[in-house]
């Protein structure tokens, strides 16, 4: 049997004091989009650091195609897709620069690009539909094109598992639709991608799987299974505020205004 | 006296030929850097690290190993404490960096006040440019040389640290040895821009020709050109204005860097606050000739 494209094995990480993954596990095979969900702070940004390994775990291990992700890493296999706000989009790079920054583990030591680079950003360009941008400064994309940038930073690369953050946020309805279409002929081509969102009406369009995450898995299936009111209210923390409803109706199932007072 | 005459007359004084030349080769090399000070916003770190180098230059005097080893640790041992400061006390980063440096500055100062020969080790914290004996001169070239070698080398890496430094690390490069280099070079430059303006004012040579050169351009390969070119070009002229107006040579470059800032801000047809309006002006115009 292949060895699933990312693997994610009970890995726990502190942030000092603070727990941000539980021993969270997780599974995702290769060519599939997998939609992590969970609130701020739920640990989504730490399991894609994990994934990345800017995070050492302190129990627990991650396998990228069986491999430690140094060496997956090494070989440019991880894209990745940076949150809008991590971005500083006054830098004076153009489109191009970007989408060449993905070509940097395939070249020597100065990084100087030669005639199959510039090959590549022009295809990777092409297939984002951003050519006639190449020459624009990064900042003055629109939400979704800007978006669509680094995800050709990431086929340049040649990355075989695209992380996404937040690909949605800022991003208008028409656009959200594009990068829809093009994540999925990626994950066609056999390129893995996970996407980090609380976004989750494009959530069953676009991904295979779904994933609940609150620290740790809570659970992990099809989307239109993982994101049923009953499930979310999990993750968003909903159940807490069930369980502190009084007495006689904590055994029934949870269904807004049954607690009446003096119904006793 | 013609302008040539007032451009050769300094250059027949070899004191002034030095004082160019070490000029010159600093502003390049501080003006390449600062591109990436002042976009990782750096800036207050620049001050930091060229002022907290002073004790490292003293002691490296004193027992005669050269300045920049000196520079080298001292800058290593302000970015420790900052680091230390900050993640282990409430104190937040701006706070952290204005004790370190002062308190090594002040370090500086006080080895500088118990060693003897104390003319020598005053003109690090002014700067004594009409002063650049040879062996000084040899000194900034061979150190000046070697940095800018490594920031034009390395500048793909160091521009992708400073963009994106998450995208660095899952290409397989290190960001933490990235941001450290960049660093050493700091500390590196800094003994370069020592003997031209000085302790105190090597932080202008770090930043204002980088920010000169944001206003300018929206392509970071133009501004590594822009900046240094800028740098030189004022440092000369303020090194000129000093001869003829017999003003402090160190602070009459900054000035002209500072005057050159001040004129782009408010005439860069990009940024500038007068320039855009005039560019805006100016397309109205030429619309309202075309209805």
């Amino acid at each position: 049997m292949s060895n699933p494209a990312i693997l994610v094995d009970h890995v726990t990480v502190h942030y000092g004091e603070v727990l941000a993954l539980d021993a969270a596990s997780l599974s995702v095979d290769a060519a599939r989009i997998c939609g992590l969900v969970g609130m701020n702070g739920s640990g989504k940004s730490t399991l894609f650091k994990a994934i990345m390994g800017m995070v050492k775990p302190d129990a627990g291990r991650v396998l990228i195609n069986g491999e430690p992700p140094a060496k997956a890493r090494k070989s440019g296999g991880i894209g990745y897709v940076p949150q809008s706000e991590d971005v500083d989009w006054q830098f004076p790079l153009s489109v191009r620069d970007v989408v060449m920054m993905g070509r940097y583990g395939h070249q020597g030591f100065t990084r100087r690009s030669s005639k199959a680079d510039r090959d590549a950003v022009d295809l990777a360009l092409d297939r984002v539909e951003l050519s006639e941008f190449a020459n624009r400064q990064i900042g003055q994309l629109s939400g979704g094109q800007k978006k669509r940038a680094f995800v050709a930073r990431g086929i340049a690369q040649g990355a075989t598992i695209m992380l996404l953050d937040e690909p949605f946020a800022g991003v208008d309805k028409r656009s959200e639709a594009t990068i829809t279409r093009l994540l999925k002929e990626l994950a066609a081509d056999g390129c893995t991608i996970l996407i980090s969102t609380h976004d989750l009406h494009a959530l069953p369009q676009l991904c295979d799987e779904a994933v609940l995450l609150m620290r740790k898995v809570l659970m992990h299936g099809p989307p239109e299974v993982v994101l049923q009111p009953e499930h979310l209210a999990k993750a968003f923390g909903l159940d807490v505020l069930n369980r502190e409803l009084p007495g006689p109706d904590r055994d029934l199932p949870a269904r807004g205004v049954s607690n009446q007072p003096g119904r006793n | 006296m013609d302008l040539f005459d007032l451009l050769l007359e300094p250059l027949s004084y070899d004191f002034m030929v030095r004082a160019i030349v070490t000029t010159a080769l600093a502003a390049i090399v501080c003006a390449v850097l600062s591109c990436w000070l002042v976009l990782i916003g750096w800036s207050l770190m620049g001050d930091a690290v060229s002022h907290a180098v002073l004790p490292g230059v003293v002691l490296a005097y004193i027992v005669g190993a050269p300045f920049a080893l000196g520079a080298l640790v001292f800058a290593l041992i302000a970015v420790t404490l900052i680091g230390v400061v900050r993640n282990t006390s409430r104190v937040k980063e701006d706070a952290a960096i204005g004790i370190v440096f002062t308190s090594l500055f002040a370090l500086g100062l006080v080895l500088i006040s118990v060693t003897p020969s104390q003319t020598d080790l005053n003109h690090i914290i002014f700067g004594n440019l009409l002063g650049v004996s040879v062996p000084d001169l040899i000194q900034v070239l061979v150190l000046g040389v070697v940095a800018f070698a490594i920031l034009i080398l390395k500048r793909r890496d160091l521009t992708l640290y400073a963009f994106d430094p998450t995208h660095a690390h899952a290409i397989g490069l290190s960001p933490k040895r990235l941001g450290a280099l960049l660093l050493g070079l700091l500390a590196l430059t800094s003994v370069v821009a020592l003997q031209t303006v000085g302790v105190v004012l090597v932080v202008a040579m770090l930043i204002i020709p980088g920010a000169t050169a944001y206003l300018l351009t929206d392509r970071f390969s133009r501004m590594l050109v822009i900046a240094p070119v800028i740098s030189a070009v004022c440092s000369i002229a303020g090194i000129y204005l000093s001869y003829y107006l017999d003003t402090a040579s160190g602070a009459m470059v900054v000035l002209t860097q500072g005057a050159a800032f001040a004129v782009v801000y408010l005439f860069s047809p990009r940024q500038g606050l007068i320039g855009t309006r005039l560019a805006m002006a100016r397309r109205r115009k030429v619309a309202a000739l075309a209805a």
